[in-house]
Formats: C-alpha cells, sequence, structure tokens
C-alpha cells in the first residue's frame, strides 16, 4: 500500500490581516468603503491611507500587501498509511491553519488536499459541550460532533466514563462539574474515536499530571493500532514519544520533514537563535511593579553562555513599586524539553524578607549551581510576593537560555546532556554517618540556597 | 468527492478519496453528505429541546403562555375594540389559527438567525455540513408548535368550532411555513456571521411582521388591488391557509396570493441555501 492516505500539493491559505479594519457591521462596510474611496482620490497628493494613525508605520507598503497574510504558502508533503508525524513550530507558524484546512473547518486558498479514509479532528477539547446538559447528554453529543454514531457511542458509553472517572456525575449538568472534570470527560469522548486518520493540535496540554498522562499512554495505544495520525504540539517530550516522523513549519512553509529527533532539534535550534534582553519577556500580573533591567553574570542578554566551572548565577533585579512589597526572587530551570530541572525558592530557606519600601528596589539574589553537564538549559524568574503564596507579580517564563560547556573530567571526557547522561554531574560524598537520613547533595554546598534535592526527579 | 464510509474502514479497503481544494462559483448542496451527518442534525434538535427550557421556573409552559396571552390581546385590541370582521368564527380561534404559524416562524427566525454565531466554538473546531446548524434549530421549534396546537384544539372544543376534513391539510401549510422559516434563517443567519446587525434587525423584523402578517386580523380586510402584492409575505399564505384548514370554507384563500406566497418561499429557500453555501466556505475565518 504504497500510495499515501494524505497527499498534500501546493496547499495555500491567505487571511485578510487587521481584525480592526475589517467591516464588522454593514456600517462599518460602508464608512470603510467611502473612506478608500476618499483616500483614492485625494489620497496620492497627500499620501495618506485609510489606515488609522498607530497603523500607518507598517513596514508593508502596498495596500494589497498590507492586508493579507499568507498563513500558508506552498506545502506539499506525503503522509502513509500508520505513520504518526508530528507537527511542529512556533506559535502562529501555520500549524492550526494546516489541521483546519485538512480537517475541512477553512477552505484553501490554492492547491489541494486528496484525504483516503475517515477523518476525526479533534482541534479542542470539549467542542459541542452544553453546561446544562448532563454528563451522559454531552457524552452522547460531543460523540456525534466528533463523527461517531449513536450504536458507536452507545457501545463505548461504559468505556468513555470509566475513562474519565466520571460516574457518580454522569447525570449531574456538565455546568457542575470541575473544570478538570470537565476536560477529562471530554477528552475520554475524544479519546474514543476510532477513525483512520486523526488529526490532533495541542490537546494534551489540559487536565493535572496525572491525567496528562493517562492521555499520552491513550494516544501511544492509537498510534500503535496502525492509524495514522497528525499530531500538533509544543510539547516536545510528547512529540519525540509518539511521532515517527516530524514535520517543521517555519512561517507558513515547510522547513524540515523528516526523522523526529533531528525535526525538533531543527526547531529547538531555530526557536532560540534570536536574542533579546532577558526584561523583554516579562509578564506583569499586578501593575504595582514595573520592571527595569534584569541581568544574569553581569549581562542582560537572554542567551548566554555558562563557561566552565561556573558555579552561580548573580541575578540582579532593578524596578520600582507603587506600594511597600516583600519582594523576593524564584526560579526554575528546565531542559529544552521543557521538562522542569530545579526549582530555586528562597522562601522555604529563609524565615523573613523585608518587605521593601515604595519606589525603586534592587534585588540581587545568587543562584548556586551543580556541576550542569554540556548542555542548554532554560531559566524562568518569578519576583513573587513573601507569604503571597503562588502569586508572582511578574512573570520572566523561559527568561534565559544558558548553554553550559560541561567540565570535562580527569581524562577529558565531557558529559553530555544530549548522549543520555542527564543534566548534571553528581560529586562524590562521604560515606554518611548517619545512616537513616542519607544525604546525597547534588550540589557544592558553598552557597547558602542552592537548591537540593526538592527537585531531582527527571523523567527521560 | 465528499463522498465518506459509513463504518470504521479496515486496513484492506480504503475508502473513497476526498479531496479539498478551493471552491469557486456557485456551490451546489450535497445531499450524500446531508445524509450522513442525519445523526448529527438529530442529536442538535434534540439538544436545542433538551437546553430550551432548563432552569426556568415554568419550563414548557413559556410555550403556551406566550400564544394565549398573544392571543387574547388581538382578541380584545382587534376583535372587541376596533371590531374587525371575523366571518362569523369566534375571534379568538381565528386570531390563534394565525398565532400558530407566526410564532414558529418569528421563533425559528429568531433562534435560526442566531444559531451559527452561537455555534461559533463548534464551527471553528470542527467540520460538517453548516447547513445542519439553522434547519435543527428551525426544526427544534416544532416541539412549541405541537404544544401551541394542542392548545388551538383545546380553544376549538371550547368555542365549539366544528372539527373538518380541512384539518388534515394542515401539514401542507405547515411545510410552507417551515421552509418559509428555514430560507429566512439560512438568509439571516449566514448574514449575521459577518454583519452582525442582524441581531438587532430580526427583533424589529418579528414584531413588525406581526402586524404586517395577517395574525390580529384576516387577510380579506386587505383592498383587493393590493392583496396579490400583499401575498409577496410569504406567512401571508401560510396564515391563510391554517385559517382555512381550521375554520372551513368560509376562510378559503385568494389562491393567486397563495401560489405567489408559495413562490416567494421557494425562492427564499433556494436562495437562502445557495447563499449560504457559498459564504460557508469562510464562517471558519469570520466568525
Amino acid at each position: 500500500m504504497s500510495e499515501p492516505v494524505i497527499s498534500v500539493r501546493g496547499l495555500g491559505k491567505k487571511y485578510k490581516l487587521g481584525a480592526t479594519l475589517s467591516p464588522n457591521t454593514l456600517r462599518d462596510h460602508i464608512a470603510q468603503s467611502a473612506k478608500s474611496l476618499f483616500s483614492q482620490i485625494y489620497g496620492n497628493r497627500q499620501g495618506n491611507s485609510p489606515l488609522p494613525n498607530d497603523a500607518r508605520h507598517s513596514t508593508l507598503v502596498t495596500s494589497a500587501s498590507r492586508r493579507e497574510f499568507w498563513a500558508l504558502r506552498d506545502v506539499s508533503f506525503d503522509v502513509q498509511q500508520g505513520e504518526v508525524m508530528g507537527i511542529i513550530g512556533r506559535n502562529g507558524a501555520g500549524k492550526t491553519t494546516l489541521l483546519k484546512i485538512l480537517s475541512q473547518i477553512t477552505e484553501p486558498t490554492e492547491g489541494e488536499v486528496r484525504i483516503r479514509g475517515r477523518v476525526a479532528s479533534l482541534l479542542e477539547v470539549g467542542t459541542g459541550f452544553h453546561a446544562e446538559l448532563s454528563g451522559r447528554e454531552n457524552i452522547f453529543m460531543n460523540g456525534a460532533i466528533l463523527g461517531m454514531t449513536r450504536m458507536e457511542i452507545k457501545r463505548k458509553f461504559d468505556e468513555i466514563v470509566e475513562f474519565a472517572g466520571v460516574d457518580r456525575f454522569i447525570d449531574t449538568p456538565v455546568k457542575r462539574y470541575s473544570s478538570g472534570m470537565k476536560v477529562r470527560l471530554a477528552f475520554a469522548v475524544a479519546a474514543h474515536l476510532e477513525p483512520d486518520i486523526l488529526l490532533v493540535d495541542e490537546v494534551l496540554a489540559v487536565g493535572d499530571a496525572v491525567f496528562q498522562k493517562k492521555c499520552l499512554g491513550k494516544m501511544g495505544d492509537v498510534t500503535k493500532e496502525g492509524r495514522t495520525v497528525l499530531f500538533v504540539s509544543h510539547n516536545m517530550s510528547a512529540v519525540q514519544q509518539l511521532c515517527s516522523t516530524g514535520l517543521l513549519i517555519e512561517e507558513g512553509a515547510i522547513a524540515y520533514l523528516g526523522a523526529t529527533e533531528k525535526c525538533i532539534d531543527r526547531y529547538l535550534k531555530s526557536a532560540s537563535n534570536r536574542q533579546e534582553s532577558i526584561v523583554s519577556h516579562a509578564a506583569t500580573n499586578d501593575l504595582a511593579v514595573k520592571l527595569h533591567n534584569v541581568t544574569v553574570n553581569g549581562s542582560t542578554n537572554d542567551r548566554q553562555n555558562l563557561p566552565i566551572g561556573c558555579k552561580q548565577l548573580d541575578i540582579i533585579i532593578s524596578g520600582s513599586i507603587d506600594r511597600p512589597m516583600p519582594l523576593l526572587l524564584e526560579a526554575r530551570i528546565y531542559d529544552l524539553r521543557e521538562q522542569c530541572l530545579a526549582f530555586f525558592t528562597p522562601r522555604r530557606v529563609r524565615e523573613h524578607f523585608e518587605v521593601l519600601p515604595e519606589g525603586r528596589f534592587c534585588l540581587t539574589e545568587s543562584i548556586g549551581l551543580p556541576h550542569l553537564n554540556q548542555g542548554e538549559y532554560i531559566l524562568s524568574l518569578y519576583i513573587s510576593e513573601y507569604r503571597n503564596q503562588g502569586k508572582s507579580p511578574i512573570r520572566l517564563d523561559k527568561a534565559l537560555h544558558l548553554e553550559a560547556e560541561g567540565t570535562p573530567t580527569v581524562t577529558g571526557w565531557v558529559f553530555r546532556q544530549a548522549r543520555g547522561n542527564g543534566w548534571m554531574l553528581l560529586p562524590e560524598a562521604e560515606p554518611s554517618s548517619d545512616r537513616d537520613s542519607p544525604t546525597l547533595s547534588a550540589t557544592d554546598d558553598r552557597s547558602n540556597n542552592a537548591p537540593r534535592e526538592e527537585s531531582s526527579t527527571v523523567e527521560d | 468527492m465528499n463522498k465518506r464510509p459509513h463504518e470504521v474502514s479496515t486496513a484492506t479497503h480504503l475508502p473513497a478519496e476526498r479531496v479539498i481544494r478551493p471552491k469557486t462559483g456557485l456551490v451546489p448542496i450535497n445531499f450524500g453528505e446531508l445524509w450522513h451527518y442525519r445523526e448529527l442534525f438529530a442529536f442538535l434538535a434534540w439538544r436545542d429541546i433538551l437546553i430550551r427550557y432548563k432552569q426556568t421556573a415554568i419550563g414548557v409552559l413559556w410555550a403556551v403562555i406566550r400564544p394565549f396571552l398573544t392571543m387574547v390581546v388581538f382578541t380584545v385590541i382587534f376583535g372587541k375594540a376596533a371590531k374587525f370582521p371575523s366571518n362569523g368564527v369566534p375571534y379568538a380561534v381565528m386570531t390563534f389559527a394565525a398565532i400558530l404559524p407566526w410564532q414558529f416562524f418569528a421563533n425559528a427566525l429568531t433562534q435560526g438567525s442566531n444559531s451559527l454565531v452561537a455555534s461559533a466554538g463548534m464551527i471553528s473546531k470542527i467540520y460538517f455540513p453548516r447547513l445542519i446548524i439553522p434547519s435543527s434549530t428551525v426544526l427544534s421549534g416544532i416541539v412549541d408548535f405541537a404544544i401551541s396546537f394542542l392548545l388551538l384544539l383545546g380553544l376549538m372544543f371550547w368555542y365549539q368550532v366544528e372539527f373538518r376534513l380541512h384539518l388534515l391539510l394542515l401539514p401542507l401549510f405547515f411545510i410552507v411555513g417551515f421552509c418559509a422559516a428555514l430560507g429566512v434563517s439560512l438568509w439571516l443567519g449566514a448574514m449575521n456571521v459577518k454583519y452582525r446587525d442582524v441581531r438587532h434587525a430580526v427583533p424589529f423584523i418579528t414584531r413588525l411582521g406581526l402586524y404586517v402578517s395577517p395574525v390580529g386580523f384576516m387577510s380579506s380586510i386587505v383592498p383587493e388591488k393590493w392583496r396579490l402584492l400583499y401575498c409577496m409575505n410569504p406567512m401571508v399564505g401560510v396564515i391563510d391557509g391554517f385559517r382555512w384548514a381550521i375554520l372551513g370554507p368560509k376562510f378559503e384563500p385568494y389562491w393567486p396570493g397563495f401560489w405567489a406566497s408559495v413562490v416567494v418561499t421557494a425562492v427564499i429557500l433556494v436562495s437562502g441555501a445557495y447563499y449560504f453555501r457559498s459564504t460557508e466556505r469562510t464562517f471558519a475565518d469570520l466568525i
């Protein structure tokens, strides 16, 4: 069976740009037409466009290209029966648009797609759920929307309920469900679809960790049954686990198609190539706090090399606050597959933090590092309020990309994270005299607030 | 093209190929596909019926109270105060025979024109023939209609109106009314996706239509020379038909006008379906 089940040829999708410009009411439409007529008559002389002032300094030149945006252009590929293809790329690269075209939700502007087999698309968990309907009614409703027949749903009903773990509430309106229950129920329905071709868009990013694991397991089963799956995700470890091939989309075009591993590497490289300042990653949740500058080891760049023997990160954060606050700095270190490796939380270690007075402030903190193996790491910083659990007025998610050069051993051997050696080199320790509490510290003892064993559960 | 297998296919037998490419020009209605999705159609109609009166104190009584009070008001104002003619039939029954199809039409219009926007989540996340949404919404109005119809039978019994064989023709007139409601809903529903003006226009249309259509009075009080033009309103034919079927020969419709209403209905329905089909390709992008 060499003929592909999906064949895409020269696919393109064009969107008209500028939601605020598109006429949503007849009045706008009329006003817009009048304006463009006006600018056609007088526009050349004045050099004006019908755009509002803030949109005028757009870099796009001609009026045609100003209003158009190719979400996908000239995309061609084949998918064979039983292939599990991971589709990756940055936000806005065109992944979802591709899935929407394949599932016939939106029409391509050019090109064509040939599909052989029953297609089910899962672009969202719980499409068509109605809050007023009971769990039972919603299972039937949602199943029908996803393309199951009534008989099929009836047959799998018990299985679905069991998978979701909501049997006690099956006749309760879904609006009384917790959000977790809702998601579980919705995914359970979707997981029992039996299409030839399944299109999945980033739906595993829901629910708690246990349920996510269950979903991943289910997805794994689906792929083993010989179904063809296209799987869009930002979760690189899931893509790696599930997919046999990878498709990297960049700015609406295919940047790479081939082995999953290579595809992911390519994506991670391209994703981290731009250099900005660390402070530009700040997301503010509390307007009372403003950030001015962030430096790590004396540099404001969001890509840095960790030189050999670097044992700590010196972080200086300056900003201003509108009211006195007990601010402190917390941090997390991730690997490139976005698994958290370590957590730095001085609030657990220290008893007291001084309340910073109104006005300018400067937070300094030094994080002790273990012997990081050669590889790439990502640092997230959180400026939190002491005793205000879980509240971070400012988050700098994935703000700093660190490339560790690795510590050569005596024999000159450098451990690499990428070779499966894990992310840190453990030091030798003295045999412990107290056998009840064996401590295997991964860190040097020179810093008081180094991250300890707290976070060293890495699954890989 | 566009054929889908009815059951899960096995690996040994690959089903027919489906081609997705930009459509141009008039898009025909794919009846085969609609048939394939009949279960979803039924489910959506069933859902609309289920949720219509959820979390209301008097629930389905609303389907009785609204037409009943409208009937009372019209009987008092047009029958008692204005003393409009009623061919010797109790004014209440005469009015109610018209309120029945009108209420169905107005409800269908209100809900049908909003149905696509209300299902925005589904439209932007999943594929199915979009025609299903407004049609299932219009169809779900049949439940309200049936309940009001029972009320009509009660009224006929109360006023001792003779039950005639003409009553058997009622479904035919209902079908015309259904087609009119569906046609207008297709137009307004599809327009509503792009132009939210429709939301403001619909309450206005239904309120004005109540007085423009012969609901509170007989269509025969319209001067003869305007009659045919008057019947361009498709509901005129439907209401005349209902009165005839319920109240007998005294209410025999002005047939040229009736057929004019039927033709207008057909034009609205067919053009609505094609307008809908040709705009539905942009629904997911615009909604």
